[in-house]
């Protein structure tokens, strides 16, 4: 479980961190310090959990490393490129190509039927029209939701929807899956089989980096980062000052 | 990043609301259709009055007898004709700019013939008086110099009266009563249908100016006429040299002016008016009467235009305003599309393309309903609609232009946002 450094069938670091922080509406009386001189790196092909108590930092962890957020202090680089260099523009394109999200509130968009929820990031992927719905259908059938292609995000379950999510995130096959809470609404039947989902997607190769606050779930990765009041705790790496 | 899925995104979020899409549109249906009316109505008058000036001719001048200036062709009622016929000649004689004079006079009543007769109006012409006006004849020869020179009983026929009386029979050398006079027909003006101002230009009939002076507006009565030469006569009868009208033509166009205010300085002398008073007679300057019209016509087609464009930029804030609330209403779904990889850019495309087609499906409509109400107001009012393609594309540029300039905004908010914030909604 503790860093043994880079796997040796996969030693390139995809995510690479290095003193980074975080502050919210810094200079203003409603400021937060979020994250403080957080540093780990992530290797492609690895598995990692990322523990932590309610309002550790763990989701502002995520935003920053998907390149959703760009951080106050320190350095991330993504597959090597760093990322405060980059305009929104090329963020969204870093997104696209290597990052696929599960939010720890689903997000699906209301009016679209979960096939068509599914579908969009392909939609931005540029894949053609007449390929989008197979392969929407089948990441929906791989969660276990064929017969639910048709339904709206309203008309499904919470655990339905979370699965809907994971579908989205997973279309697009990307590098890295970046996973907030994705077992939090399933019965632990239906969980297991998304870790599982997980530790396939490792075994081919993707980065899979899971956030939760269960030891149970945290057990199935290769490794743990702990994190508690913004700092991490447990499985950091050791960098330059 | 495709076209056609931006468009179809758009389009998905327009039917999401239709009933608030087709409102916002509304604005821009409304404009743009009234720009096509008020336009194509402008249009219709601008064209209508160079048609007038085309048949008018621009080297044209006309005098009236009463100072009424600058009210229309109207004639002051009641007053005695201050013109005379030596006016029309001191007029050719002493302005050498001046091409050709006619003077006529002007009255009506019966005109008969056989079994069947006809009220029309009837002008008594000097000789160039045809030329003048561009009157051609369809048949017979018309008057000779002998009819000018000695009140000769001849007539020529407008081609209204002409049918009126003859039908399809022979008119030329028949024999018809005006006010009782009987007349020899001489010939049979060619039609010129409509007047610039309304009426039919071929009910009339013609006859030499002293012809009308003598027989007609002596009204068929020779004691009357003998009377006027020694005691006061009776008030309706004209003193025998004057005339209604006198119209002068100039060689070239660019002399207009010049001749017209040569005319005035000669009547002026010869009717003796002292400086500081006013004319007892008007130049009139046809063509600068059209021009004048024209500008005002113009400057009516502006403020329309105006107006109807006034309404096209309240229709364009109405899709800022419903894009930005829709951008508010929407900012969970623009965080998604960024997490899932839409960038700014894609963002912004498709709130545009959601403005556009707001802006451009309403133009669609506005244009149909305009060509409706264009073509409505042709057939069913008096004014004069001219629909060129032209405005279809103005209309068309316009509305795409309010797209782009009222969707933009709201379009780059959408596409700034910051896609943690947008998520956290
Ligand atoms: N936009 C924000 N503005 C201000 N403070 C924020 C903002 N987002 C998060 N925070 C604060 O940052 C801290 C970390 O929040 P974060 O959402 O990362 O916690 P978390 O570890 O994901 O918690 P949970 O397990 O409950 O999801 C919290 O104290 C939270 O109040
Ligand atoms: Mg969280």
């Amino acid at each position: 479980m503790d860093a043994g450094g880079p796997r040796p069938e996969a030693p390139v670091p995809v995510i690479q961190v290095e003193h980074l922080g975080k502050v919210y509406n810094p200079g203003t009386p409603g400021e937060v310090r979020a994250l403080s001189d957080v540093s780990f790196r992530i290797d492609g092909g690895e598995f990692v959990a990322i523990m932590g108590p309610s309002g550790s930092g763990k989701s502002t962890l995520m935003n920053l490393i998907g390149c959703l957020d760009t951080p106050s202090e320190g350095r991330y680089l993504c597959d090597g490129v760093d990322v405060a260099t980059l305009d929104a523009e090329q963020r969204a394109r870093l997104r696209l190509a290597k990052i696929g999200f599960v939010f720890q509130g689903f997000h699906l968009l209301p009016r679209m039927s979960a096939l068509e929820n599914v579908m969009l990031p392909l939609v931005y992927a540029g894949v053609p029209r007449a390929q989008r719905e197979p392969i929407a259908r089948q990441a929906l059938a791989d969660v276990g939701l064929a017969d639910r292609a048709g339904h709206r995000p309203t008309e499904l379950s919470g655990g339905q929807q979370q699965r809907v999510a994971i579908a989205r995130a997973l279309i697009n096959a990307p590098p890295v899956l970046l996973a907030d809470e994705p077992t939090g609404a399933l019965d632990s039947r239906t969980g297991e089989e998304i870790l599982a989902l997980f530790e396939r997607l490792r075994d081919a190769g993707h980065t899979v980096v899971l956030i939760t606050h269960e030891a149970g779930v945290a057990a199935h990765a290769d490794r743990t980062l702990t994190i508690r009041d913004g700092r991490l705790v447990e499985g950091g790496a050791e960098v330059q000052p | 990043m495709k076209h056609t899925d931006i468009l179809g995104m758009a389009l998905f979020a327009l039917r999401g609301n239709w009933l608030r899409s087709i409102l916002t549109a509304l604005g821009v249906i409304i404009g743009i259709a009234a720009v096509i009316v008020m336009v194509s109505v402008g249009q219709g008058t601008q064209a209508e009055l160079d048609r007038i000036m085309a048949s008018l001719g621009s080297n044209r001048l006309e005098v009236f007898p009463g100072g009424g200036r600058g009210g229309g062709v109207r004639m002051a009622a009641g007053s005695l004709p201050s013109l005379t016929t030596g006016d029309m000649e001191a007029i050719r004689d002493e302005i050498p700019e001046v091409q050709y004079v006619a003077a006529n006079v002007r009255g009506g009543g019966q005109v008969v013939f056989a079994e069947r007769n006809w009220s029309t109006s009837w002008q008594g012409v000097s000789e160039d008086f045809m030329t003048v006006n561009d009157w051609r004849l369809d048949e017979g020869e018309g008057f000779t110099p002998r009819d000018y020179g000695t009140a000769g009983k001849s007539v020529v026929l407008g081609a209204t009266v002409r049918r009126e009386l003859f039908g399809e029979g022979e008119a030329v050398g028949a024999t018809v009563r005006i006010a009782q006079v009987p007349m020899t027909v001489v010939g049979v003006l060619a039609a010129k249908g409509q007047t610039g101002w309304g009426g039919d230009a071929d009910d009339v009939v013609m006859v030499p100016l002293d012809t009308a002076r003598r027989r007609l507006l002596g009204a068929g009565n020779p004691a009357a006429a003998a009377a006027a030469a020694t005691a006061a006569r009776p008030a309706a009868l004209m003193p025998t040299d004057r005339v209604n009208q006198i119209t002068v033509t100039v060689a070239r166009a660019e002399d207009l002016e010049f001749v017209q205010e040569e005319i005035t300085t000669l009547l002026r002398q010869r009717h003796r008016i002292q400086p500081g008073a006013e004319d007892d007679f008007s130049v009139r300057n046809l063509s600068q009467m059209v021009a004048t019209r024209t500008q005002t016509t113009r400057l009516m087609s502006l403020l329309l235009g105006a107006v109807a464009s006034i309404s096209l930029l309240v229709g364009g804030i109405g899709i800022m305003n419903i894009m930005l609330v829709s951008v508010t209403e929407r900012i969970r779904e623009i965080g998604l599309r960024m997490a899932v990889g839409g960038g700014p850019s894609s963002v912004r495309r498709q709130f545009l393309a959601e403005a556009m087609i707001i802006s451009l499906g309403g133009g669609a409509i506005g244009i149909a309903i305009g060509i409706a109400g264009a073509l409505a107001t042709a057939r069913f009012t008096d004014l004069p609609v001219v629909l060129d393609h032209n405005v279809i594309l103005m209309a068309t540029a316009f509305s795409v232009a309010t797209g782009l300039f009222f969707g933009y905004y709201p379009a780059r908010k959408a596409s700034r946002l910051d896609p943690i914030e947008a998520l956290r909604m």
